[in-house]
Order: C-alpha cells, then structure tokens, then sequence
C-alpha cells in the first residue's frame, strides 16, 4: 500500500448527464464496474425511468431551437466537440484501457472518435444538399423537397464500444437538428459519461444530448415506448430485442432504426445515410404566376 | 403621396463621434515577400510596389512584384506538393488542414478586418461583420467536402486536376482569396494566388495563416504583382485549371488567351444588375434591399443592384424614401466603426467614377447626390443617383463599379422582366413583391445566375454564385462550387 | 367583419389591403442601427438625451401617495453629485394617482402622465373607459396613455378601434393622447403597421408600443415599424405624431440604439422629448451610470444611485 508521504489521488463520480446538467439518477440505485481483478472501478448510475423520462422532456424543450440554429452552426459547434475530445485523448485512452481495451486500440479509438465527429461537422451544411430535391412537377408550381430533422431520437448505443459507437451514432442524429437520449454501453459506460464532460464544455445547448447510464434490459421497454419519442436507435443484433423494440415503437408509429453492425471502427460506419435516417421529407408547392 | 415642403431633416443635430477601430494590436510588416513553396522569398525581379491607404493616400507597405521566373518557381512548387504529399494524403486529412486555416482566420478575425479596410478602403463595418466571417465560413464549407466527394457527384469517381492558377479583384480581397482557395485544396488541387495589386495585404496574412497551420510546402503559393504577373499564371502550361475574377474585358482577354490549350477555367466577370421594385413591395424594406445593392462596399460590387426599376405607381415614394436614407449614410474613414461608406479603392477607379458621372449628366440624366461631408485626403464618392434616364444611357448600360444608382420606372411585369434582361450581363437580379407567384415568375424568366427575392448582395458558403452571358461562366460556392476544381470525365 | 357595414368617418384609413412589412428586413435594419458605435462627446450627449425623455412609471396595484410621493422626489432629484443633469420629461401613474404627483411636482418642468381605459387590458366597456380618461384628466393630467381594444382589432373591427380613439382625444380636452397598440398581443408587424395607421387618423398625439405587463413589451423591431407609420402618415398629413417605446428597456446601450434608429428614420424634428419618450423605470439609473463613468473613467456600482 502507499505511504504516508505519497499523494492521494481523488477518484472520480460517474453520474449521468441531463439537460446540460450531471445528476445522480433520481432512483438512487447503482452497480459497480470491476476491473479484470475484480476490483471496483466506479459505481455507475442505474437510471431509472423516470430518468428516462426527464431526458425526454429535456430533449423536447431542446429540440426547436436547436433545429432551428443554422446548418453552420451546428457544424461548428460539432467541430468543436471534436477539438474537445482532442484535447482530452489521455482521459480517454486511459478510461477505455480501464475497461479492458489494449492501449493501441485505444489510441485508434480514440482518433476515430475524434476524426468521426469532424467528418460529421462537415456533413452539417451539405447533406442537405445532396438529398433534397426540386421536383419538376407538370403543374405551373415551384416544388421543392427538404429534410428536416424527426425530433426526439432515442439510442441504444452498442454495447461493445465505449465511446466510438457512442459518437457514431449521436453526431449524425444531432447534426441533423435532433435531439437525443442516449443508453450507454452497460459494460463499458465510463467513456459515454466523460463524453458528456465533453459535450458540456463544446457549446451544445442543454438538452441536445443526454446520456444515462443503467440496465439495457430494464430500459429498452421505456427508450422504445415513450409517446413523445419519434425515433429510436438500436445497436444490439439479437432478434428477440429487436422485435420487442418494435413492437413497442409501434404505439405512436415511431421510426425505428436498427444499426446492428459490429465494427464502428471502419469507413464504412460513417455515411450521410445515418443522418438521413432521423430525417422526415417535407415537400412544399407554391403556384408560379403573377 | 404627396411630398410637404418641410422635409425630414437629416443634416445637423446629433452627430456621432468619431469612433476609430484600433489598429495597434495588429502586426503588419513592412516589406512582405513572395509566400512559395512554404516560405517567403524575395522576387527575382528584386522589385516592390507600393500598396496605399485609399483613405489616406499613405503608403502602407511594400509588396514584391512577382516576375514570370517568380510565377514559375511557384507553379513548380505547387506541382511538387501536388504530386508529393498533397495528392497522397488521405482527404480526410486534407479535410483537416483546411478546417485549421478556417480556425485561425476566426482567432485573427479583428486583425484581418483592420487590415483589410487599411488596404482597400471599405468600411470596417463590413470587414468585421460580413467580409471575413464570410472567409472563414467558406474555408470551413469546403473542408467538410474534402472526403465526401463522391456524393456531390452521382455516378463519376472524381479526381483533380492538378494546379490552379487563381486571380482575384480588388473588392473583396480576403473572401476573394477564400472563394478560390478553399474549394481548389477540397478537390485536391494545389495553388498559386494572385492578389490584386491595390489590395495584396490579407492574402498575405492568409499566407502566414496558411503556413501557422502546417501545410505541406507549396499547397498554396501566394505571388504578388500586377497584370502581368497575372498573365504569367494564366498562361503558365504548368496550370491545368485557371479562375478569374475580374473585368469582363479582362475576362475576354483571358478565354482568348487560353483557347487551345487544355486548361480548364472559370470567369467571374462583370455585371449591371437589375434591382426590380414592385408596387406590391414591402417599400420600407424594398429601399433599404437597393441602399444594400448598390452602397454596400462602395458599390464595388460585381453583382450590385446598380440600375433600380421600380413601378411607376410607386416611384415616387421610393424615390423619396431613398433620398431620406441616403441623407443617413456616413462617408468616411474606413476604420471608423459607423462610416458606411468608405474610400474608393484607387484613383484610376475613382476617376472612372467621376467621368461617367459626367457622362450621365451630358447625356441628359438628373444626378442627386447626398450632402454628406467627405475628408480632405483620400479617394471618395458621395453616394449618387441619376434618374430621368433609360436603357440607351451609358449610365444605365455600362459598369461603373461604384455607388452610383441608375433609375428607371417600369408599368407591366414583361416589361420588367425585358428590361432586365436587355443587357450582356448577367449575373445577379433583384426582385421586391410581397406575391410570391410572382417571384418565381421572376425568378423563371430573368436571365441570371443569382436572383435575390426581397433582399439584395446575401452570400453564403453554401449558396453557389455566378453568371450568365457575359457575366461569366462556372459557379462559386456550395455543391455546384465543386464542379470546376475536378475531373469529371466517367 | 365586413367594413362596409360600418358607419366610420372618412377620416379612417383603408385597413382593408393590408400594410406590407417585411420581417427579415426589418431585423437586418435593426440590427444595422445596433452596430452603430457611439463613443465620447455624442454618447454623453446621447444619454443626456434620453434622461430628458424618460417616462419615470410606476403603475402597480400596490401603489400607494408614499410610493408616488418618492417616485416623484427621484424625478425631481436624479442624482444631485452631478450638477445641471436635464430632469426627466414625466412621471407615469395611475390616474388615482395623478393628485399626488401633480402635488409633489409642483413648481417643477416635469408633466403628469396618466394611463387609463382600464389599463392595461382595455377589457372594460366604453363608458367606464371614459369615466377613467375623465378622472385622469380632472385631476390634473397632462398627458393621457390609452390602451386600444385588441381584441375588437384582431376581430377585424376597426371602426369601434378607431371611434374609442377619437372619443377618448376628445375627452382629453387640453391632454396630450398617447395610444398603447400592445404590439406583444398583435402579432405581426403588418398589424403593427395597421394600428399605428388608426391610431393616428383617429388623432393620437403620440403612438406607444406596449403597456409593459406583458411579454413582449418594446421591441426595437415594433419600433421601427411604428416609426415608419409615423414617417408615412407624416409625409400624406404633414401633421408629426409622437413616439413612445414603454417596456423592457432597462439599458443605457440599448436606449441609444433606439435614439440611433430615431435619428436615422424620422430626423432631427424627433429628437426631443416632445416627440419621443422611453416608458422606463430603471433606465434612468444605468444612463446615470454611464454618465458617471462617461465622466470618471470608471465603472460604476449600483450602490452609489438612488432607487426610488
């Protein structure tokens, strides 16, 4: 054991993340995090639904005014999210070497994080661009389609990847003008509730992104039936979870969106795609004449 | 409506104060050298000119003047970074670079604004508010594109093309620069810049921005000097893509010049836009949207709403209303926070000016200017229009590139639409109508790359910009901004 | 409603087209005058101009003589440590009120301006409306501040708005008649235009945005636009209406942007207290701040002013 003489380091409280703020879960209830020797790690928040539940309001009250801040903007501000998690690369490899992961797959991960979240910034004034449309109707109209974001997402993020899953897939949803609640891998939850420490300090407006912490099983039934969510993410490949999910979306119709791959850790994973997919089509005439 | 005796009085009573921005927190060298393959040396030529303080007449510092063994040594130096580093790098990362310089033109925002009124004497109002916040956004615009090209063009796998020769104006030096650059690194291509040689300043502190960010030498080679030097670039075979921004006299000289080779290129050329007034316009607005199109940056602007056509049901009140505001509008010192409008960029530009203010009083127009003081030293334009003339006055068919406004009414929209297109140009238009059938009627029949409906001179590095007919061909900004700095061939 | 069916004097304007504002122009010259820079010699002038337009308010139900009475003694004494500072145009009450000041003020240059027609809703029948104005004026008002019937305005209603202006100018007898649009409850500026229009061909003397219960009250936006109106009406009339923005303006900054726009739209004539007015209570203290620091060099804390 140490000596007197050495300095006592200060651990740090995992809590959750809530519109722009980091409660404990209101229910109290934690579990812990071992290490490999079966020493504890932290204690992690055990969200409840009621937490849940808070986050969605807080998404909700977020959600027009972030939709409604400019294309630019957004892509600054995810821009700067990505500054922020540069500049914290050491917290991070060494929170994901913690949870199991050899320092060189951290570092990659880590870079991949960083470098995701810039090539989403850059997606923010052009996907637009790319799939809307002006449609030649043969009536004297001006028709033209856009995008425009769905509204309250909920994420289930993969369980495998502490972080890099994470951003995969909440850059492209907010980038689009949502908001979002996202669950946390259950095994590996340290990253996502730093990664709140990140978006906190990168100008993201409170209840843009929430994350929790807690029990996959015990809270899949409310990420995927709650009225005023319109979306929700999920990352886990098991047939069974994936058809309670919808099953459950199904009572206000919600778009459910399955992203079951395995590796986030390729070009691939990222795409326009991911953004169009929390995205509706709104399509507008106006007659041509004087 | 009647128009009383005791007009409203603008001249007298409170005056704002002078409010100079500082210039003591910038850092201006005294002599700048030619920025090639990543470091500044001295011209061949051993040569310097001037660049002055069009509100002062001062020299402000000394610029080298790039001879054609300059203009060699730095399209060599952009081929080598393009055949080494540039086009081997992952654009993802190129992506990356280019978001740097993006950053620190917003961390050397305030500076950049001051020395771009020194240089070229628009107002640091504009400067500050909408040149460099423009600049910046475009280089953030165009990073993000780096490595999703693919999407921009349906079916084609896409490659660049090599290096671009680039050649700006005066009028807006910094997002000139930005217009050109920042979508030529996206694709892939490297560069040689030449800045015009009123206004050479911020190109060169872009230079020193560009190399605090850590791009491959030779990326972007910046070379100061004059039309000749400009020649030199255009017509260099070691360019395979040429962008010009510029007179369309210049711009004819340029096709004609490159015809037969294989260059690809791009002219951004001239224009005399018509700024169309309805009755059914928001009129208050619609006065404001023509003070905007034809004052904005002393009207140096290729797209200015520079001939108004306002119904004639209407243009009375327009009329009057315009003169109320243009009794508002300060001229002055460039680096006085409320001066709105500012020196003019050069003496041959003002004399240019002048002559065809005389021109349009000869020919028979009624020139009203404001009464606004002006300075002792300087270069400077009260804000001008001419009414009683139509489409067969110079004034109303040539570019003055300056804040002078011609007047004309109209009755029927087709003659509106006709007179509108009744020029070579074509590059902007504006519409005034609270009817928005109407607008898109407009917008369907008025021949030009950039219709502005109930506002006038918005830019945005989304929004793509360019003309028709003379005005130029090739686009500049958003997806359609792409197209000139690739190879498209399937 | 169909307008024809009313019986209204020629004096009323055609509401019927509709005004043509446009918002986006509107907030892009707005946000021209705000990025006016006003320094030195003109910004010591600017704030000792807006002292002499203050409206000094209170209108609180829980106002009592003791409340008016040191309202009244701050209208008088702003802040004696700098001498010859231009006293504020009026003190604004309720017209049970208006005694009091009228007394506390007397032997001073400072005018008694009351509300009334059941301010600030303006729920309340023409007849009480006209009994409040009368008791307002009776005891000694000089200016009169009116509340229009939104609520017949946004029903499209114009002659009854119109009527309750004209009869109430004519109860006002010697009063100067501002009259409150409650721009916060018209919603569009196209409405904004529309009863500023009314307001003054059925005689207002001055036209005022808000009653300052509610959100939002003043905007340099609604401003402008009554400001236009008012540009408008001048040039068919010849006949100069007043201007008073009331509510939400609580800063020296923001009240020179607004003396800014001022300037730039109506001229010089505006620009005294006869023609334009702040409904303000806690202006006055941070324009005396700025002035103090105007003169000093220094930063000022509230402590150091008054809060009557």
């Amino acid at each position: 054991m140490a000596i007197a003489a050495e300095r006592v380091p200060v651990a740090k409280t995992y809590k959750i993340y809530i519109d722009g703020k980091f409660p404990r879960t209101e229910s109290g209830r934690y579990f812990t995090l071992n290490d490999k020797k079966g020493a504890v790690i932290a204690n992690i928040c055990r969200s409840s639904r009621k937490d849940f539940r808070n986050s969605v309001v807080a998404a909700r009250d977020a959600q027009l005014a972030w939709a409604q801040a400019s294309a630019y903007l957004r892509g600054q501000i995810l821009y700067r999210i990505a500054e922020m998690l540069e500049g914290r690369r050491e917290q991070f490899v060494s929170e994901l070497q913690l949870q199991g992961t050899t320092q060189n797959a951290a570092q990659k991960e880590v870079d991949a994080s960083i470098d995701r979240l810039i090539y989403y910034a850059g997606w923010a004034d052009k996907y637009q661009q790319v799939f809307s449309a002006v449609n030649p109707v043969s009536s004297s109209h001006f028709n033209f389609s856009v995008l425009e974001p769905t509204g309250v997402v909920a994420i289930l993020a993969p369980d495998d990847s502490s972080l890099l899953g994470l951003i995969s897939n909440v850059a492209p949803t907010i980038v689009g003008g949502n908001t979002c609640v996202a669950l946390a891998s259950e095994r590996r939850p340290l990253c996502a509730v730093s990664f709140a420490e990140v978006l906190h300090a990168s100008d993201v407006p409170a209840g843009v992104v929430n994350i929790l912490t807690g029990y996959r099983e015990e809270l899949t039934e409310h990420f995927a039936s709650h009225m005023d969510v319109n979306a929700i993410i999920y990352c886990d490949g098991s047939k069974k979870v994936a058809k309670t999910i919808e099953l459950l979306a199904a009572e206000n119709i919600k778009r459910v969106v399955a992203r079951t791959r395995k590796d986030w850790n390729v070009e691939t994973a990222q795409d326009p795609y991911l953004i169009r997919d929390t995205q509706e089509v709104k399509t507008t005439w106006h007659p041509v004449g004087s | 409506m009647a128009i009383p005796e005791n007009k409203l009085a603008f001249e007298g009573g409170w005056q704002y104060s002078p409010a100079p921005e500082s210039i003591d927190h910038i850092n201006l060298k005294t002599k700048y050298d030619l920025y090639i393959g990543g470091e500044f040396v001295a011209p061949e030529s051993g040569r310097y000119f001037d660049t002055v303080n069009p509100a002062t007449e001062e020299c402000i510092a000394k610029v080298a003047d790039a001879n054609e063994a300059d203009v060699d040594k730095a399209v060599k130096a952009a081929r080598k970074a393009y055949n080494g580093a540039w086009s081997k790098m992952k654009a993802a990362e190129r992506g990356k670079y280019i978001f740097r310089i993006a950053r620190i033109m917003q961390e050397r925002a305030r500076e950049f604004a001051a020395i771009e009124s020194l240089d070229g004497g628009k107002p640091i109002r504009e400067s500050r508010d909408i040149d460099i916040p423009l600049a910046a956004a475009h280089f953030f615009y165009y990073a993000g594109w780096a490595d999703k090209l693919e999407y921009a063009f349906p079916g084609r796998k896409v490659k660049p093309l090599g290096v671009a020769g680039q050649v700006i104006p005066w009028n807006f030096p910094l997002l000139m620069a930005s217009w050109k650059i920042a979508p030529a690194l996206a694709c892939g291509n490297t560069v040689v810049l030449k800045p015009a040689e009123t206004t050479p300043l911020t190109a060169m502190k872009l230079a020193e921005a560009i190399a605090d960010a850590g791009l491959p030498p030779g990326v972007v080679n910046i070379v100061t000097g004059a039309g000749q030097t400009g020649a030199a670039i255009v017509t260099h075979p070691g360019v395979q893509k040429v962008a010009f921004t510029g007179s369309t006299k210049v711009g004819r000289i340029i096709q004609k010049a490159l015809a037969g080779t294989n260059k690809k290129y791009t002219l951004e050329l001239g224009g005399k836009a018509a700024n169309i007034v309805f009755a059914d316009a928001a009129i208050d607005q619609a006065v404001e949207g023509i003070v905007n199109g034809i004052f904005f940056n002393q009207g140096h602007v290729c797209c200015a709403g520079s001939r108004l056509l306002v119904q004639e049901s209407v243009a009375d009140e327009v009329v009057q209303k315009l003169k109320d505001r243009m009794d508002t509008l300060i001229v002055g010192d460039p680096l006085d926070k409320n001066t709105d409008i500012g020196a003019i960029n050069s003496p041959m530009q003002l004399e240019k000016i002048e002559s065809y203010l005389e021109i349009g009083q000869q020919e028979g127009g009624v020139m009203h200017q404001s009464s606004c003081a002006l300075p002792d030293k300087g270069y400077w334009c009260r804000p001008t229009i001419f009414t009683g003339v139509s489409q067969s006055n110079r004034v109303v068919q040539e570019e003055i590139f300056g804040p002078v406004l011609a007047i004309q009414t109209f009755r029927t929209l087709d003659e509106a639409v006709s007179k509108a297109n009744n020029t070579p140009y074509g590059l902007s238009g504006g519409i005034w109508t609270d009817k928005g059938a109407k607008i898109f009627k407009m917008t369907q029949k008025i021949r030009a790359g950039v219709i502005w409906a109930n506002t006038f001179n918005k830019f945005d590095p989304t929004s793509p910009f360019g003309g028709y007919k003379e005005s130029g061909f090739g686009r500049e900004g958003g997806l359609h901004g792409l197209d000139a700095y690739l190879n498209l061939e399937a | 409603m169909n307008l024809s069916a009313i019986n209204v004097p020629s004096r009323m304007p055609d509401l019927s087209t509709g005004s043509r504002i446009d918002e986006v122009g509107i907030n892009e010259r707005v946000a021209r005058f705000q990025s006016r820079s006003i320094k030195t010699a003109s910004k010591v002038e600017a704030l000792r101009l807006v002292l002499s337009m203050i409206d000094l308010t209170t209108l609180e139900g829980q106002d009592t003589a003791g409340k008016v009475g040191q309202l009244c003694q701050k209208a008088i004494h702003l802040h004696d440590a700098i001498p010859g500072l231009p006293h504020v145009a009026a003190v604004c009450v309720y017209p049970t009120m208006v005694g009091v000041a009228r007394q506390a003020l007397e032997g001073h240059d400072i005018k008694v301006a009351s509300v009334a027609t059941a301010f600030p809703s303006g729920m309340a029948s023409l007849a009480v409306k006209l009994d409040d104005t009368k008791v307002a004026v009776e005891q000694g008002a000089n200016e009169i501040d009116m509340v229009i019937s939104r609520g017949a305005f946004l029903q499209g209603e114009y002659g009854r708005v119109f009527d309750e202006i004209a009869t109430v100018k004519d109860a006002c007898g010697d009063a100067h008649l501002k009259v409150i649009l409650e721009t916060g409850e018209l919603g569009t500026l196209d409405r904004v235009q529309g009863a500023s229009m009314l307001a003054m061909h059925a005689g207002a003397d001055f036209i005022k945005t808000s009653t300052g219960k509610i959100q939002p009250a003043a905007t340099m936006q609604v401003t402008l636009v009554m400001l236009q109106a008012i540009k408008d009406f001048y040039y068919k009339t010849g006949r100069m209406v007043g201007m008073k923005p009331a509510g939400g303006i609580s800063k020296a900054k923001l009240a020179i942007h607004y003396l800014v726009m001022l300037r730039e739209t109506l001229g010089n004539a505006w620009m005294t207290p006869e023609w334009f007015r702040f409904g303000a209570s806690s202006l006055a203290n941070d324009v005396l701040m700025q002035l103090m620091k105007q003169a000093t060099g220094v930063y000022q804390s509230a402590d150091y002013f008054s809060k009557d």
